[in-house]
């Protein structure tokens, strides 16, 4: 099958109308959120410059902070906002998706438009600003008839500067909750579908682009006095606006919200979640690519309806525990605990995903690995590689304790190429997880734990405090429960991790299906 | 003099952190009068030029234009009512001829079909020609015609008092020389009191009715050229010796008949 004739393109492209429109009007929001603050204040301070250089620096400042970091800090702080609104006034408001996304994105658009409008603005010849005033100009009429104008083409160059770096980091504002052209991406990168991530790329590289040329034509027609060109600019933009809108107008977004993380099994189980919804009559949507600390408070503040997380995610850091208890009687304990905050844990799926120490078969059996005690022997010279967050994680802090490894070096990764690392040699071990498919496919094997340093990691169905009596969603999901054992969600993660058409998280989740629903 | 005054400094300072760059001044000009104020730089004459139409606010002292106390008067509104023609023209690059020369007429609200007709007159008036001109932006104009443009545009309200703060300074010497004249004529012709500022005292005398004489923020000297030379002051009758010493030397030069 050639590149060009994928079926995946034909599936982007279903989503185009969606994560375009999402992404066109957080970007386009928060620009002009960006702008309606920056530029008084660019103004305000343009003959200040105490408060300018106060102003300057925090804007630079905004801009060294990566923006996934900008975007992930927002959510927290809403949350706590929205907490405190709804204490005092009785009022609380999403702190999920759009408004963290949009306040993050303005934030970061500050920088170039007022360091641009203060540049512009300052660098107009005095003699010019003296005349304006010597033919008889308010310091307004002097604003808006010599000095706005003379700086128009700086100022511009700034707001086109951070219209594209808007466009550009909106495609992280995924894990938070807001749907853009970033979906693409991070599912793309999560299941190796590198159609969605070319897609994704492309369609934000493209946005980017014409709304440049547009605020260009707008730059243009204002500077050479012609309403034309500026016209044709503002009808421009305005109509991206209009036809990102038309299209999702008509939805409603009254159905149940099933949420993912960011990895192929959760793409994989939410699709499957929704399909069991909607074979049920009910209308379900999926919210991919949630980052791990956002999904849980989403589903605690209403936000998505359901998600499968895992028992040994939630003991460590939700409840704060560092003991470890087996693996029914922390379920027992984590649905008790949960509960006080109204949230229902239906059940178990079946099988475990926790972390464990991964290394090719063959090289464990050459060094008569068997578990981490034995592992423990050699690590001095081995070198070990995680996800972004294992080596955070209390896990590894019970690990190294347990077993008292000391690894030569170590190392974070994407997940997904963890495996291929350690295959390959360029690692010796991996935290992998025990329910991923790529164990089996590269000939690896999860060493024993005989200390029981790792918890367990139960995968569990939990919903939403608002969906606590819901009977229909109940009876739609316990066909569910206990149903799918390791090797089949090992098989299934395989299948996910395939990198052709067969691979979707979509046609994965129907083959589960048909795998566990009928027995 | 009999006639009224235009107008009148007493006793005024004005002070830019320690420097003095007003000291003391009193100086009258009578309407319909052309004064020249002459002085090197940083004798202060151009701060006391900027003092009348208040973009330069005095420490102290009392300015007056048309027997109004400026400090009575809204700012703005007196800058609307006297013409300014700035150093290097002070054209706004983004306006047209006709929109630079109509800026002030906009201001005080006129109608757009007379400030059109205003502009036109004045385009004629100062000698441009209103078919190539008009519609051009400044930068496609010679030195000489943004300064026929600056004077066009401080003439613009019809303003019975013009301030000039080197008008012709960077101007080459045969357009200064016609644009000298041809401003002279102007100020005859529309009853103008006019304020120059020169360092040139030549110019000044060639020009003016009266000359008023800066250094270190005091005025040394004021009167008509004749008056002038029977000052007692060295710098005043230096200042003076410069455009005789020029004469003597260019009768000495030059073929008397002057026919080529």
């Amino acid at each position: 099958m050639s590149l060009l004739n994928d079926p995946r393109w034909g599936e982007a492209l279903s989503h185009l109308p969606d994560y375009l429109g999402n992404h066109v009007r957080v970007s386009l929001a928060a620009l002009a959120l960006g702008l309606a603050v920056s530029l008084p204040l660019a103004i305000l301070t343009r003959n200040r410059p105490a408060p300018r250089a106060i102003l300057l620096a925090f804007a630079s400042i905004v801009q060294t902070v990566p923006g996934l970091a900008l975007l992930a800090l927002f959510y927290p702080l809403l949350l706590l906002a929205a907490s405190v609104t709804l204490k005092w006034f009785g009022v609380s408001f999403s702190a999920f998706g759009f408004l963290p996304a949009m306040l993050a994105l303005a934030l970061y658009s500050m920088l170039p438009v007022l360091r641009n409008g203060i540049t512009g603005l300052n660098g107009i010849d005095p003699a010019l600003i003296e005349a304006a005033k010597g033919v008889g100009m308010t310091e307004r009429q002097s604003l808006v008839m010599v000095e706005l104008p003379l700086a128009l083409p700086v100022m511009m160059a700034g707001i086109r500067t951070a219209a594209v770096w808007v466009i550009g980091t909106a495609t992280l504002s995924t894990p938070i909750g807001q749907t853009s052209l970033g979906n693409y991406i991070f599912a793309g990168l999560q299941t190796q579908n590198w159609v969605f991530v070319l897609f994704g790329c492309f369609a934000s590289a493209l946005l980017a682009l014409a709304v440049d040329q547009l605020l260009g034509l707008i730059e243009s027609g204002l500077r050479n006095r012609s309403r034309l060109g500026a016209g044709l600019g503002a009808i421009g933009i305005a109509a991206l606006v209009a036809a990102t809108l038309v299209p999702t107008m008509g939805r409603t977004s009254s159905g149940y919200v099933v949420g993912a993380k960011t990895f192929a099994e959760q793409y994989v189980l939410s699709a499957l979640l929704r399909d069991r919804l909607q074979a049920a009559g009910l209308s379900a949507t999926a919210r991919s690519g949630l980052g791990s600390s956002v999904i849980f408070e989403a589903l605690k503040a209403g936000d998505i309806d359901l998600y499968v997380d895992y028992s040994g995610t939630l003991w460590a850091n939700q409840l704060h525990r560092t003991d470890i208890k087996p693996r029914a009687e922390l379920v027992t304990d984590l649905k008790t605990a949960l509960a006080k905050d109204n949230i229902t844990l239906l059940g178990e799926l079946g099988f475990e995903n926790a972390y464990a120490l991964v290394m090719p078969k063959k090289r464990a059996d050459a060094l008569g690995i068997r578990t981490i005690a034995d592992l423990a022997a050699h690590a001095s010279t081995m070198s070990i590689a995680g996800d972004y967050e294992f080596f955070s994680r209390p896990e590894w802090a019970a690990l190294q304790k347990a077993y008292g490894l000391q690894f030569r070096a170590q190392r974070q990764m994407q997940p997904d190429f963890m495996y291929a690392a350690v295959a390959s040699g360029e690692v010796d071990v991996i935290a992998g997880y025990t329910s991923d498919g790529l164990i089996a496919k590269y000939d690896l094997v999860a060493l024993d734990d005989p200390r029981q340093a790792i918890p367990p990691y139960d995968a569990i169905l939990l919903l939403a405090p608002k969906r606590a009596g819901d009977e229909r969603l109940k009876a739609a999901l316990s066909p569910l429960l206990g149903k799918i054992d390791i090797t089949t969600m090992r098989e299934a993660n395989l299948r996910a991790a395939g990198n052709d058409a067969t691979s979707s998280p979509d046609a994965v989740a129907t083959w589960l299906w048909q795998k566990v629903g009928g027995r | 003099m009999p006639s009224k005054l235009a107008i009148s400094y007493r006793n005024v300072t004005k002070s830019f952190g320690p420097l003095r760059a007003v000291d003391d001044v009193s100086l009258d000009i009578a309407e319909g009068e052309f004064l020249a104020i002459v002085g090197g730089s940083g004798s202060g004459k151009t701060t006391l030029l900027r003092l009348a139409n208040r973009l330069i606010e005095a420490d102290g002292g009392t300015i007056t234009v048309e027997g109004e106390d400026v400090q009575n008067v809204d700012p703005v509104a007196l800058r609307r009512r006297i013409g300014y023609v700035f150093q290097s023209g002070g054209l706004f690059p983004h306006l047209s001829v006709a929109d630079n020369i109509g800026i002030t007429p906009k201001l005080l609200g006129a109608p757009a079909a007379e400030i059109a007709a205003r502009v036109d007159e004045l385009i004629e008036l100062v000698q441009l020609d209103r078919a190539s001109h008009r519609d051009r932006l400044p930068e496609a104009l010679s030195g000489g015609q943004r300064q026929r443009v600056g004077v066009a545009r401080a003439l613009a309200a019809k303003p019975r008092i013009v301030l000039m703060d080197e008008p012709f300074g960077a101007l080459d010497p045969l357009t200064r020389d016609a644009l000298g004249e041809d401003f002279r004529e102007l100020h005859r012709k529309l009853g103008l009191t006019t304020v120059m500022i020169t360092h040139d005292m030549t110019e000044a005398i060639l020009l003016a009715d009266r000359i008023a004489v800066m250094r270190g923020g005091r005025l040394l000297a004021q009167g008509t050229p004749s008056e002038l030379s029977t000052s007692s002051d060295a710098y005043v009758l230096e200042l003076l010796r410069t455009p005789r010493r020029q004469v003597e030397r260019l009768n000495a030069l030059l073929p008397q008949s002057g026919a080529p």
